[in-house]
């Protein structure tokens, strides 16, 4: 034993008593799930219900509709926001004026810090019957108003790209560190073979991209049911529910709303399984395939 | 030479006008609200502003500033976003740190006590009904006590300490320092960078939570400013509205909305360059983490 180690284990009290009772505990409360929980009655009060919520999630249309939302807003997101940055490190990699390299870097990265509130109040109003694009910028090209906010197709593009808008640049940090690994040697050999810088690009650029591209890939898969909160909320409204609300939407209006606590509880405990499985899954391809570890 | 070819060439310059055009596009939108802002009521209204003041006025900045409502709530988010600042950055260094170390026993089990509250969580209801039954359901607590620990942010600073040598620590205990001052005295002074990219981590998110305070805080005039501009730019559009008609007719003209907009996000545009400085390294340092 080394040494002074004891008061090494004092530090980690704090964090162990929060996280204890802010994480470990409400994994406790998913027993609720299980239940008829009346706050009135408490989690020692309730009856116990057995399968029957769950039994519920599958069988109730809203549900399962919910469901197949999260699957495709969500599975679109991780498609698109993996090929945009991408795409866009490569071109951004080819600048070779660092000033202009460094500014465009600067204006992408930040929608990410920008929160859904302050962009979902911007889109809002841009977006509507009567906002910017609707009333200016689409008549200007001769078409018609399109219902953004109102259509359920629609919305799910709105979604989908809105998000890439506000993620993609963030994204790119990675790639482009990727880039900056790549021994330059390859492309001295190819500019001696004679091949064009597209040759080089998909010979060796790509290719050197491969692990990295697939680690991003792996790990956002473990997201799948988490289509963004967030996003939806502020965006969303009951006109657009059939293709537009996610799981966690659903448990909010369900829970919260309505007091529904049991069943939201269930809903809410389905999606953490699936996604503590993906997750778990998705870690051990990325540590196998590409030597990717947390710590 | 591929960069002297007619056709890289002619691709070069597609490729750095496309390039300005998407980041223009990335900043188009907060340069509109910017000048809604500043534009009256009347040329908003009629969507006759784009990306430049129309009839140039700051009526809406003053009508925004001297509401006592707009200001209460930015108070309320200047003392939450220091309460989890202070509290979150001292439980992340403290908790990091022992982590860090290879020889202490029962660490790996320690730590990979706090990731499995990455991987696994109870979600929103039990997490609700836990705020209910510690009774600090409607006070600030609510936001403060369980933003403290990001499991997230501790594994980023202990990545941080393991890549300091450990020739430090060890001339450090040799001279007679006990773990807390080799801690204090010589892992945290040259950890500066690490702290001051975690610490901008967890000022912009608590700035722009939202979420919480419109759940646990049924007494609107202690919400954060994220969780009344969330009621008053979106909301409006829902049933729900915790604020009264009279104040929402008052706060719910364009211009006046688009000054809000802007006050929202300035503390995030004011960090942002120091931000810029320190989330590259750390993103590629922690590589994918999340």
């Amino acid at each position: 034993m080394n040494k002074g180690h004891s008061v090494l284990y004092f530090m980690l009290i704090p964090g162990i008593v929060l996280v204890l009772i802010f994480n470990y505990l409400p994994m406790g409360g998913l027993v609720l799930a299980f239940q008829n929980y009346k706050p009135w009655l408490g989690i020692f009060g309730s009856d116990w219900v057995g399968m029957e919520h769950f039994r519920a999630l599958f069988s109730r249309e809203d549900s399962l509709q919910v469901i197949w939302n999260t699957f495709v807003i969500a599975g679109m997101k991780i498609i698109v926001g993996l090929v945009v940055p991408v795409l866009f490190a490569i071109l951004l990699n080819e600048i070779r004026q660092m000033g202009l390299k460094r500014a465009v870097q600067t204006l992408v990265y930040l929608p990410h810090f920008m929160s859904w509130v302050i962009l979902g109040g911007i889109l809002l109003d841009l977006l509507s019957s009567r906002g910017l694009f609707n009333d200016v910028i689409l008549p200007m090209f001769g078409i018609g108003p399109i219902p953004f906010l109102t259509d359920g197709d629609w919305f799910r593009f709105v979604v989908i790209a809105s998000d890439t808008w506000k993620e993609f640049g963030f994204s790119t940090i990675v790639f482009l560190a990727s880039l900056a690994g790549i021994n330059p040697a390859l492309y001295e050999a190819a500019e001696v073979d004679g091949a064009t810088r597209f040759k080089q690009t998909l010979h060796i650029t790509l290719p050197s991209m491969v692990p990295i591209i697939v680690v991003v890939g792996t790990l956002s898969l473990g997201s799948i049911l988490n289509a963004g909160f967030d996003q939806i909320f502020n965006l969303y409204n009951a006109l657009v529910y059939d293709k537009g609300d996610i799981i966690d939407t659903y448990v909010y209006r369900v829970g919260i709303l309505s007091s529904q606590f049991s069943f939201a509880s269930a809903v809410g405990l389905f999606k953490s399984v699936i996604g503590f499985i993906l997750i778990v899954i998705a870690y051990r391809l990325a540590y196998k395939f590409a030597n990717y570890r947390i710590f | 030479m591929y960069h002297k070819s007619k056709g890289y060439r002619v691709f070069y310059g597609l490729n750095i006008v496309f390039l300005i055009l998407i980041s223009l596009m990335c900043i188009f939108p907060l340069i509109h609200v910017l000048a809604v802002s500043f534009s009256s009521a009347s040329a908003a209204a009629a969507n006759l502003v784009t990306l430049w003041p129309v009839d140039f006025t700051l009526k809406s900045y003053e009508e925004t500033l001297s509401n006592s409502k707009f200001l209460d709530a930015l108070l309320i988010s200047v003392v939450r976003v220091a309460l989890v600042l202070s509290l979150g950055m001292i439980v992340t260094v403290l908790t990091a740190y022992p982590l860090s170390k290879f020889n202490l026993k029962g660490g790996k089990w320690l730590a990979w006590f706090f990731v499995v509250t990455m991987l696994f969580n109870g979600g929103l209801i039990p997490g609700y009904i836990l705020i209910l039954e510690l009774g600090i359901m409607n006070t600030l607590w609510a936001l403060i006590l369980p933003n403290i620990v990001n499991v997230y942010n501790i594994i980023l600073m202990l990545n941080f300490f393991r890549n300091i040598p450990r020739e430090l620590e060890e001339a450090a205990l040799i001279d007679g320092a006990g773990q807390l001052v080799t801690l204090f005295r010589v892992y945290l002074p040259v950890s500066l960078p690490s702290i001051a990219t975690i610490a901008l981590f967890i000022a912009v998110q608590q700035w722009n939570s939202w979420f919480d305070g419109l759940i646990y805080l049924s007494d609107t005039s202690i919400w954060p400013l994220s969780t009344l501009l969330q009621n008053l730019l979106i909301a409006p559009d829902l049933t729900n509205n915790a604020i009264d008609s009279e104040t929402l007719a008052q706060m719910s003209e364009k211009t006046i909305r688009a000054s809000q907009i802007f006050i929202g996000a300035l503390p995030i545009l004011i960090v942002y360059p120091f931000l810029q400085r320190f989330f590259v390294k750390g993103i590629v340092l922690g590589a994918v983490k999340e």
